[in-house]
């Protein structure tokens, strides 16, 4: 079962395609462009849509999603934390 | 099994300048705020019509006033149109709008009401509707060929599965319809912000990135200079942030997927003009759903995909809406709003290639005659984009 979706094995984000992800659950995930499974286990409950990290973001750091810029983390986050709003901010506007 | 497009064909209405509509209002037509009351009494009176109302027409002006012109005389033009009744307070701009929609060649008539009152003209302007409405009720549907269906597309609320499943579905269509020289559309100027790059590589020629670059960073103008914040619940929105969406960046990445691989850009659009010839066109346009839509429908466009994430309920009064989703708590929660299913994308029960031609096959449904989600609940938002402030 896939509980979350990578676009490119490049990015530092997965998105939870399945409901009632919780906190420590092991989550397999699918990387779309290389057709890959990997395994990360959750940090924290994470909401139908909303991304994990899936490599470590030191406070500063780009985040990568396409294989591009999507912003910058705001605060370190740990591979399997929920990598939202609170965290990540555009780098435009 | 793969659809042949290649001998594909639709049943549309075939119109006097040759555009070929799939659907048949004959449409009562305020040219302002002030003529909605006697547009939507004739519309009352007279079954099957539909009168499309707004806010707009008074006291604008110049490159306002013109888009607010080219955008009315679209939608009457537009071939899912058969026949208009154009109602304005006063008879000059009334006449404009009937004269630029006459020029399509279909039956057009208009009405002041100043002289008059709103019962004299309802009665007078229920008379030609009524006239309209016998004869296009008896216009028949013809087989026409693919290229003849002008396609659209716009996404909103959208959410991460967008950029999954929803919005890369209907790059797949596009692909595909663009190969058998379709005339397709898309916009969103703003909402291309952190992959404008990737656009402006695709564009054809030159001179269409240099055009689009222009418009691209005009419209960055415009935010700069009245932003407050960073634009967070705006752009993304709040439905967009609840859906998993957190940059500007992630959400136009996202969106990009519909213009799919293949693709070119092959010209650019200003608003509601109509492209010369087919192919993949820009649009610089607002990301606001029923603004662009309503553009759409005014460039001429008869058949709109939609793809959503968290589910805009958005329909258009003339553009059949077409409504597709990839998030499966979504089609659990909002399945009457939404015509296509492809979220088994992220179950990996079909792949892109059969999402394209699920959505493709509904196009053709659509464009036969079957009513989208969005017609069927009476979603007829029709929102004209203003440039600035009346005189």
């Amino acid at each position: 079962m896939i509980h979350f979706v990578v676009h490119d094995e490049a990015d530092s984000v997965g998105v939870v395609v399945v409901e009632g992800v919780k906190s420590g659950q092991e989550l397999t995930g699918w990387i779309m462009d290389q057709d890959k499974e990997i395994k990360v286990q959750a940090k924290n409950d994470i909401p139908i849509g909303h991304k994990l990290a899936i490599r470590e973001l030191k406070a500063d750091a780009t985040v990568i999603k396409y294989s591009t810029d999507i912003g910058r983390a705001v605060a370190p986050i740990r591979v399997g934390e929920h990598a939202h709003i609170h965290n990540i901010k555009t780098k435009r506007w | 099994m793969a659809l042949d497009l290649k001998n594909a064909t639709f049943h549309g209405y075939r119109r006097e300048n040759g555009r070929v509509g799939v659907r048949n209002h004959v449409v009562i037509l305020p040219v302002d705020d002030l003529s909605n009351a006697a547009c939507e009494a004739v519309a009352n009176n007279i079954k099957g019509t539909l009168a499309i109302p707004h806010p707009y027409g008074r006291l604008q002006f110049g490159a306002d006033l013109e888009l607010h012109f080219r955008t009315l005389i679209g939608t009457g033009s537009n071939p899912n149109v058969a026949a208009v009744v154009v109602i304005g307070i006063e008879d000059g701009w009334a006449k404009r709008v009937a004269d630029g929609i006459g020029k399509t060649g279909k039956p057009v008539s208009f009405f002041g009401i100043e002289g008059y009152g709103d019962m004299e003209t309802i009665r007078r302007a229920s008379q030609k509707a009524k006239e309209y409405m016998h004869w296009a009720s008896e216009l028949r549907r013809e087989e026409r060929p693919l290229k003849e269906l002008w396609v659209s597309t716009k996404c909103g609320e959208s959410d991460t599965t967008s950029g999954i499943g929803s919005n890369p579905c209907v790059g797949n269509a596009f692909d595909k319809l663009y190969a058998q020289g379709v005339t397709l559309v898309f916009g969103e100027t703003t909402e291309l912000t952190g992959g404008e790059q990737l656009v402006a590589a695709r564009c054809r020629t030159p001179q269409v990135r240099e055009r689009f670059m222009a418009m691209f960073n005009r419209y960055q103008e415009v935010v700069n200079r009245h932003k407050t914040g960073d634009l967070m619940d705006s752009q993304p929105t709040k439905g967009n942030i609840a859906g998993g969406l957190t940059t500007i960046e992630e959400k136009a990445l996202g969106n990009i997927q519909k213009i799919g691989k293949k693709c070119m850009v092959d010209g650019v659009l200003d608003k509601a003009e109509v492209p010369s010839g087919p192919g993949l066109w820009f649009m610089d346009s607002s990301s606001a759903a029923a603004e662009m839509v309503t553009l759409c429908a005014a460039s001429g466009y008869v058949v709109h995909f939609f793809p959503t994430g968290q589910c805009n309920v958005i329909g258009n009064p003339i553009l059949p809406v077409i409504k597709l989703c990839a998030n499966p708590r979504t089609v659990r929660l909002m399945a009457e709003h939404l015509d296509v299913d492809v979220s088994g994308i992220t179950r990996r029960e079909i792949n892109m290639d059969q999402a394209g031609d699920k959505l493709l096959e509904m196009m053709f449904r659509t464009a036969n005659g079957r009513l989208t989600a969005a017609e069927a609940l009476g979603h007829r938002e029709f929102v004209l984009t203003r440039l600035y402030e009346s005189a």
